[in-house]
């Protein structure tokens, strides 16, 4: 079975997936890719799905369970690059790719998860109760 | 006679494992290319085809799909055939449902295929199995 390389970006992981996957190889990335955010400490995943010519329920709920376990794992995931035919015929099947954040390309998904790494820290910072009294 | 893709003559491919879904995939992208569907008319038959194959194996047990090229006078198109001698499926209504599921997937493949393509028939029972008709003509 082929395995889709995974690698490491500063704080981010990229995947950049560039095969027709079959449903095990898409089943491994996702075990794999548990394992590298909780081996790197990253908080951010880019999955990069321009080559992909298709995304059907599998792959597409490969992704939605990639997005919910990177949450639980302190990690926001990205998906960018979709292709116009791919996003119409999405919508089509009936897949919402619910919880999943997308970007153009891979240079907006850094950005967002930059962006939403910061709300994070600002969140934490509004949570302190020091923070609190200077704003009655 | 021109070399590659034989249009007109179906080209089967048997179903027994994932990398075979893949190669559904692949014979019926060629396939569209070759009756010049549209880039999206083209993503949407192959995506059909490949949640029918993915049911071939799960629900089928495994089977055959056909892909040929049809021609009604005015347009071309793709048709595919999936069959497999499974144990078919009891309620088609039922299945039919976006979200209904005996395989712990989406529950989307059966409908979903069903919206991408332009014709779909589908003949199923206990005895025979289940035979799949799908069509995509080019616009």
């Amino acid at each position: 079975m082929e395995r889709v390389p995974i690698l490491k970006i500063g704080d981010i992981l990229l995947v950049s997936i560039q095969l027709d996957m079959s449903d095990q190889t898409a089943v491994a990335l996702q075990e794999d890719l548990a394992e590298r955010i909780v081996a790197t400490g990253c908080h951010g995943v880019i999955i990069d799905i321009t080559a992909l010519d298709i995304v059907d329920s599998f792959v597409g709920r490969m992704l939605s369970t990639i997005a919910s376990i990177s949450k639980v794992l302190d990690a926001e995931t990205v998906v960018v690059g979709m292709r116009p035919a791919v996003a119409i015929t999405l919508v089509e099947l009936g897949l919402s790719l619910n919880g999943i954040r997308t970007a153009l390309n891979v240079e907006r998904g850094m950005e967002l998860i930059a962006a939403a790494r910061a709300d994070e820290l600002d969140y934490q910072l509004d949570d302190d109760p020091d923070a609190e009294t200077a704003t009655p | 006679m021109t070399a590659g893709i034989d249009l007109g003559h179906p080209q089967a491919q048997a179903i027994r494992s994932d990398e075979d879904v893949v190669r559904v995939r692949q014979l019926v992208r060629g396939v569209a290319v070759a009756v010049k569907l549209s880039l999206v008319d083209q993503t949407k038959v192959v995506t059909a085809a490949s949640e029918l194959a993915r049911n071939t194996l799960v629900y089928g047990g495994g089977g055959t799909v056909e892909v040929a090229t049809v021609d009604n006078g005015r347009r071309r198109g793709v048709r595919i055939v999936f069959a497999d001698s499974g144990p078919g499926i009891p309620d088609l209504d039922l299945a039919f449902t976006d979200g209904y599921t005996t395989g712990g997937g989406l529950g989307l493949g059966l409908s979903g295929a069903r919206r991408l393509v332009d014709e779909f028939e589908i003949e199923t029972s206990p005895e025979t199995g289940t035979r799949i008709t799908v069509t995509k003509w080019s616009r």
